[in-house]
């Protein structure tokens, strides 16, 4: 049982919990995920760790409400427990070597992944370029903590609420255009966001690293649920992932396996497997 | 004297049109009376050739000599002093390569029922207290990584000499292969789980969710005290043809099919776990798991399920029994042929399959006659579902954090005679070290490494008095 310490929603939609599991925060790294089951009928659900704390013994995950599972998880409160959490899985972030400038971006809840890989990199006196983007102001998560963690924080919303008037895709460009030299960019959102991103940096030969979602069910290399097409190549994301060169990532396969269950979703008032980035 | 009836008493099972749409136990098993009588057709050879046909060498005729007057608990007792899990051998052994191949009586008419018997004292004796002593703890601690055959096995046998046995699993239930992939209609879990208990009742302790290599690493356990590590990690990732549409929506690997059902219980309705609810499939394969996978997808409501074999019946790699069950519930076999692709429609799903002709020619490093194409005889199946059984490859995790330890060319593990890896005081056994093989041997391998692990610790710590 590993118990759920602290609850407070980020908005509407997106959860932020504080867990009770040392064994995991005394190895975690950003970049890795844990899985999730609520209880003795739920699924094994995947989520990035967004941070951990090695002293107290916690990790936390920030979690948007999307299906049935994560509705299950939101039903926990402070307090509560949660049957099975193992991890830390997935190979850790390996940043480009000698990188003096990176742009870390992050769409909607994404930015949760996002913003410890931006915490990291600054705290390695690397200079970080954040660009987030939301559909809308309301659903702005962590603003202080990405601004924190960077040297500037670029906010892009869909509808110009707040910030950027546009996609995070427009203002990377921009940002390139107008002279920024990135020595890498990494990209963590929705899998079409990540897909344009690595359209738009390819041009410009900038190296991409992006955090793939496949749907998982053991998550430690065993049933094959989570294979990617990289440079051709069935990749396993779960032992070999979820960071991979996204200019050799074939997001359109992804895309198509990740919707794999949406009708049974519907039918079921969606019991999907939901990472904290779908939907 | 014995019972001269050629053939097996039979056992009675669930009708195939019955069984074929729902998830119990295929067959019932034998009363009492039934075990009694087939145990008289064992002639209780004094040279005893079935015992060298078993890996862990079960007392055969002893215990069936037992059954045969009705000491059932006895019989049981005999059973379980060399083999920790009873209740899974008698079901999911190959019997018919093993026990039963080596036995006088199968010369002229059938052997007799070896695994029936053991499946049968393993249910009589369930639920009911065996007065099982707890050995004196020896004050060792001893570290087993995955809680499949090879790794309960181990943490058994050293139990029983005393060790204090941690095992390390990484999923959230105990029983690797035997929880995730062999379907409850072969093998109830709850039957699994009564074979855990009497290892916890021993004093085994399980850490479920315990990934090592991620978690903890094999450096550490050491650190922690423990003074041998058992690695019984299984076999890894799936394999895949790498042929066209292996990425549309409605291929699966066979691993990830029955982990959905098996463990994640995808067929029963208050579990969260979505599969797809196929019509027409095709499982590509011959081994267990591929019959596992298309008679799991028949009791999931296909209509047509297809196994689809690139040799012939003859070397099928299945046990007999399933293949025959799978036959009597409707599986369609296309042996000698070959997937060459798998279609899809606009939607990204499958919607069919293109397969060649095969024709065997000599054999092959295997000792199997190696199949090769006809030319220009694809045909095409109708399907929505595709599954892959055509075998695994291991798992990376600990070879990728452990230094040290060595792998051959397929990446499994290297061991010497005693399970031994490259690596002091880490032993290995079960698919991790052979690949995808049988819950049996990778028990024999587990029992064959406690004997190492007891030995290497007793020796060293006799040189460091």
């Amino acid at each position: 049982m590993y118990k759920i310490l602290e609850k407070r929603k980020l908005n509407e939609q997106v959860v932020l919990i504080v867990i009770d599991a040392p064994y995991i925060a005394a190895k975690a790294e950003p970049g890795q995920f844990v899985i999730v089951r609520c209880d003795s009928v739920g699924e094994r659900i995947p989520f990035t760790i967004s941070d951990y704390d090695r002293e107290k013994g916690t990790i936390t995950v920030i979690y948007q409400i999307v299906g049935a599972s994560t509705m299950r998880l939101a039903e926990l409160e402070q307090g509560d427990d949660i049957l099975d959490v193992a991890g830390p899985l997935g190979v850790a972030t390996e940043y480009a070597e000698g990188a003096k400038r990176v742009a870390v971006v992050g769409g909607g809840v994404g930015c949760a992944i996002a913003y410890p890989q931006a915490k990291k990199l600054h705290n390695m006196g690397v200079k970080v370029d954040m660009i987030a983007g939301f559909r809308n102001k309301g659903l702005i998560i962590l603003e202080d903590e990405m601004r924190a963690a960077s040297e500037q924080l670029y906010i892009c919303t869909d509808d110009g609420s707040c910030g950027f008037n546009g996609f995070v895709t427009d203002q990377l460009r921009e940002l390139i255009d107008s002279g920024a030299e990135y020595d890498e960019v990494i990209a963590i959102g929705p899998v079409p966001m990540m897909k344009f991103v690595c359209r738009v940096t390819e041009p410009y030969g900038i190296k991409t690293l992006v955090s793939l979602n496949p749907i998982m069910v053991d998550g430690t290399g065993m049933c094959g649920c989570c294979r990617v097409k990289v440079d051709g190549k069935i990749r396993y994301a779960c032992v070999e992932g979820p960071d991979f060169d996204g200019h050799l990532v074939d997001f359109d396969e992804l895309m198509r396996r990740n919707s794999a269950y949406k009708e049974h979703e519907q039918a079921h008032i969606c019991r999907l497997t939901g990472g904290v980035r779908n939907g | 004297m014995a019972d001269m009836n050629p053939k097996k008493t039979p056992i009675p099972e669930q009708e195939p049109s019955v069984r074929a749409r729902n998830f119990m136990e295929v067959s019932l098993g034998y009363t009492a009376e039934m075990a009694m009588q087939e145990a008289r057709r064992c002639l209780n050879c004094k040279h005893r050739p079935c015992m060298t046909g078993c890996p862990v060498s079960v007392r055969i005729p002893e215990f069936i000599e037992q059954v045969a007057k009705g000491e059932f608990e006895e019989a049981y007792k005999i059973i379980r002093s060399t083999n920790a899990l009873p209740a899974v051998c008698g079901r999911v052994c190959p019997q018919e390569r093993q026990c039963e191949s080596k036995c006088v009586r199968g010369i002229k008419g059938e052997p007799v029922g070896i695994g029936r018997l053991e499946r049968f004292c393993a249910d009589y004796m369930r639920g009911k207290a065996v007065d099982t002593q707890l050995a004196e703890p020896n004050g060792h601690k001893v570290a087993v990584i995955g809680a499949g055959p090879a790794g309960l096995t181990a943490a058994g046998d050293l139990a029983k000499l005393g060790y204090d046995v941690t095992v390390y699993e990484a999923f959230h239930t105990a029983g690797g292969v035997l929880s995730y992939g062999i379907p409850e209609f072969r093998l109830p879990k709850s039957i699994v789980q009564s074979e855990i208990d009497g290892l916890e009742a021993m004093g085994v302790k399980i850490m479920t969710n315990m990934v090592i290599g991620k978690v903890l690493s094999v450096d550490e356990l050491f650190e922690m005290g423990f003074e041998a590590v058992f690695i019984g990690s299984g076999a890894g990732l799936p394999r895949f043809m790498n042929i066209e549409g292996e990425d549309l929506v409605g291929v699966y690997s066979a691993n990830e099919y029955l982990t959905r059902i098996n463990l994640m219980k995808a067929y029963k309705e208050e579990y969260y776990t979505p599969i797809i609810r196929s019509k027409k499939v095709a499982v590509i394969g011959g081994g267990n798991v591929a019959m596992d996978s298309a008679r799991s997808a028949m009791r999931l409501g296909a209509e047509k399920v297809y196994i689809i074999y690139r040799r012939s019946a003859e070397e099928l790699p299945a046990r007999k029994e399933e293949v025959h069950h799978a036959q009597e519930e409707g599986i369609e076999f296309l042996f000698l042929s070959n997937p060459t692709r798998i279609l899809g429609g606009e939607n990204g799903h499958v919607n069919g399959i293109e397969c060649i002709r095969m024709e065997l020619g000599e054999p092959d490093a295997s000792g199997r006659r190696s199949p090769s194409e006809i030319a220009g005889s694809e045909f095409t199946l109708e399907i929505d579902t595709a599954i892959m059984a055509i075998g695994t490859s291991p798992n990376p995790l600990l070879r990728m954090t452990t230094k040290g330890l060595e792998v051959n060319k397929r990446g499994t593990l290297i061991v010497d005679e005693n399970e031994c890896t490259t690596k002091e005081g880490v032993f290995a056994g079960g698919d991790a070290v052979t690949g995808a093989a049988t819950v049996i041997l990778a028990m024999g391998a587990g029992k064959k490494a406690a004997a190492a692990i007891d030995n290497y610790i007793k020796t060293k710590n006799k040189s460091n008095d």
